[in-house]
């Protein structure tokens, strides 16, 4: 039997990841990817309480936030395609004035 | 009777070897038959020579991809070219875990089902093993660092993510009319009959779904009418242009393996599984007959389904030509997913009523 | 009293860890984002763990097999290349990992010490869909109706953003 708090260390580590990711990454990506790290960490430790409380709402909100997660890539992913367009770079400390 | 965790795992290593070697040969003899049927239907004989009616045309084919040159272009990037073909075989082949081949069959007292597992989510897990397989493909483009490569590949998996919804909004017509994720639980909603003769088969209320499951898994095996990315007279070869010897072979067998596995769904869902239209299995079970022929017959009668599926694969791609890369996707994105949504109101409805 | 739930909660917890500091560890975009499919689906196999089938299931198709496909893509498409070392990219690694390590071991210390020692029982709650789809039809009706304006919302969003400009009259030859 694995108690709880196993699962909310895992968790607690991949968003301490994800947020590194987010500070030390220069590719714009990377930095994404980071953002998508953290809500899996956050998901695990949904998912982990619903199973704790006996609570079937926590796996329904895991949907919500996935939903959220692919929402937020695409437009994201939209974003950093025009920027590419413009500024010809994806990295990030390269984008830094607002006119070209 | 319940198997202890031993005798289990034994059967299960023992289920797991023989589907896999059956489906491989059958993957072989797919290849077979597809060049003789297109060949009688472009009215020429097909493989004759090697073998009675080429035969043994897999088996020297076989033979030649592993004495090929396995040629690794300088600049590809190294651990994706060889890793994409071990993930397009790998999740081809695993999708037929869960296609259940027959009823249970009882030996001495253990309830052996004809399936290497039943999850509770079966039909859930041939979607997700059909989404993870794109990357094969887009990876196959992207490390064979060549423009033709990465264009097919981008091509291709834009077109596999596409087809997927309609594959999936399609089957919910199904589990609406079965209510269960198990492909077991979908095959048994299926027994019995209509007004005493019309098996009661989903192909029947469910006719629409049948047409957008067909389109959609034509185009998520990348065969013609959708074939575009991988057409020889487009992008040179697409995606496996740089790929020579063992590795297109694993490309090839993917393919393959996951028209076979469109098929056994198809079977599973639309046209009752292992249940023939003749209602014999229940009569001969009923008066006594050989427990081997009770157990067999189911899958010899999955066995034709699936064949049948596969020479209509095959006549298709005998006789239609190839879509253009926007009309594809046109089809995909303005036909064929509001029909799926169409069908599943309708389906809700008449169930709801 | 080692049983068969550690023993698959420390292996995937094994993979999902390796996966998660390859992604710092990598310097090109595309071994970060194949890290991430790993810690992906290594989380799947917790979720089985855990009893949640169907979540697992719709994390390998949607997560796994739809947001990264599309992380894979653009990737590709902008044929993005190994990540420079400048200045402030030094900086941010000599504050920011020694930080990120010092603030997760509070945490954890934190949560190890003084939490309860229940243990999760492998499969618990059983999450079929059908449960599932009562409470996401019944009682979280509303949300459910929002987040499919929203990504209808995203759709329209993305595809206005990603599209080619259109050509200005003054670009057009006399």
């Amino acid at each position: 039997m694995v108690p709880l708090s196993y699962y909310l260390v895992l968790s607690g580590f991949l968003f301490a990841c994800g947020v590194a990711g987010f500070l030390i990454k220069r590719n714009i990506i990377t930095i994404f990817m980071s953002i998508e790290l953290m809500l899996n960490g956050v998901n695990l430790s949904f998912v982990a309480f619903a199973a704790h409380w006996h609570v079937l709402a926590g796996q329904v909100f895991v949907f919500f936030v996935m939903v959220v997660a692919a929402a937020e890539a695409a437009v994201g992913l939209a974003i950093i395609i025009a920027v590419y367009r413009t500024r010809e770079t994806l990295n990030v400390d390269q984008v830094n004035l607002l006119k070209l | 009777m319940a198997l202890p965790i031993w005798l289990f795992i034994l059967a299960s290593v023992i289920k797991s070897a023989i589907v896999l070697f059956v489906l491989l040969t059958a993957v072989a003899y797919t290849v077979w038959l597809e060049r003789k049927v297109v060949g009688h239907m472009q009215n020429r004989w097909g493989p004759t020579r090697v073998g009675p009616f080429g035969l043994l045309q897999p088996a020297a084919d076989g033979i030649k991809f592993l004495f090929k040159e396995d040629l690794t272009p300088p600049h590809v990037y190294k651990p994706l070219f060889i890793a994409a073909p071990l993930i397009a075989v790998v999740f081809a082949l695993t999708s037929i875990s869960v296609i259940p081949f027959g009823n249970d069959v009882i030996i001495r007292g253990y309830r052996i089902p004809f399936q290497i597992t039943d999850v509770n989510t079966g039909l859930l897990l041939i979607l997700g093993v059909t989404s993870i397989g794109v990357y094969g493909v887009a990876l196959a483009g992207w490390s064979s660092n060549n423009k033709y490569s990465l264009l097919g590949g981008l091509r291709a998996s834009a077109q596999m993510v596409s087809y997927e919804i309609s594959l999936g909004l399609s089957l919910v017509g199904v589990l609406i009319l079965s209510g269960s994720f198990s492909l077991r639980d979908i095959v048994n909603a299926q027994g019995g009959y209509f007004w005493g003769f019309i098996p009661r088969w989903n192909i029947f209320p469910q006719f629409i779904g049948f047409f957008c499951y067909l389109m959609a898994a034509y185009a998520e095996t990348n065969r013609i009418p959708f074939d575009l990315p991988e057409a020889e007279t487009e992008l040179v070869a697409g995606y496996h242009t740089e790929y020579s010897a063992m590795k297109f072979a694993m490309f090839f067998m993917a393919e393959y393996a996951n028209m076979i596995t469109v098929a056994c769904v198809a079977t599973l869902l639309f046209f009752g599984g292992w249940h023939s239209p003749f209602g014999e299995q229940a009569w001969l079970h009923a008066h006594g007959a050989p427990g081997l022929l009770v157990a067999l017959l189911p899958v010899f009668w999955f066995a034709a389904k699936i064949f049948v599926f596969l020479f209509l694969y095959i006549w298709v791609r005998g006789t239609l030509p190839r879509f253009r890369y926007d009309q594809l996707m046109a089809f995909g994105w303005k036909f064929l997913l509001p029909l799926a949504l169409v069908n599943l109101i309708a389906t809700a409805i008449a169930i709801a009523w | 009293m080692v049983s068969v739930h550690l023993i698959l909660f420390l292996a995937f917890g094994a993979v999902c860890v390796a996966g998660a500091v390859n992604l710092l560890a990598q310097t090109h975009p595309i071994n970060s984002a194949l890290s991430l499919i790993a810690v992906m689906a290594a989380l799947a196999g917790e979720y089985l763990l855990l009893g949640a089938e169907f979540v697992a299931a719709v994390q390998v198709i949607v997560y796994a097999g739809a947001i990264m496909v599309l992380f894979v893509f653009t990737i590709m498409l902008l044929n993005a290349g190994v990540e420079e070392r400048t200045k402030g990219s030094r900086v941010a690694v000599l504050f920011g990992i020694p930080g990120m390590l010092l603030g997760s071991i509070l945490v954890g210390w934190v949560v190890l010490r003084h939490s309860g020692t229940e243990a999760v029982v492998a499969g618990a709650l059983p999450g079929d869909p059908k449960v599932i789809g009562q409470l996401l039809f019944h009682e979280f009706l509303l949300p459910f109706e929002i987040t499919s304006v929203l990504i209808l919302i995203a759709i329209m969003g993305a595809v206005v953003l990603a599209s080619k400009p259109a050509t200005s009259p003054a670009g057009k030859v006399e």
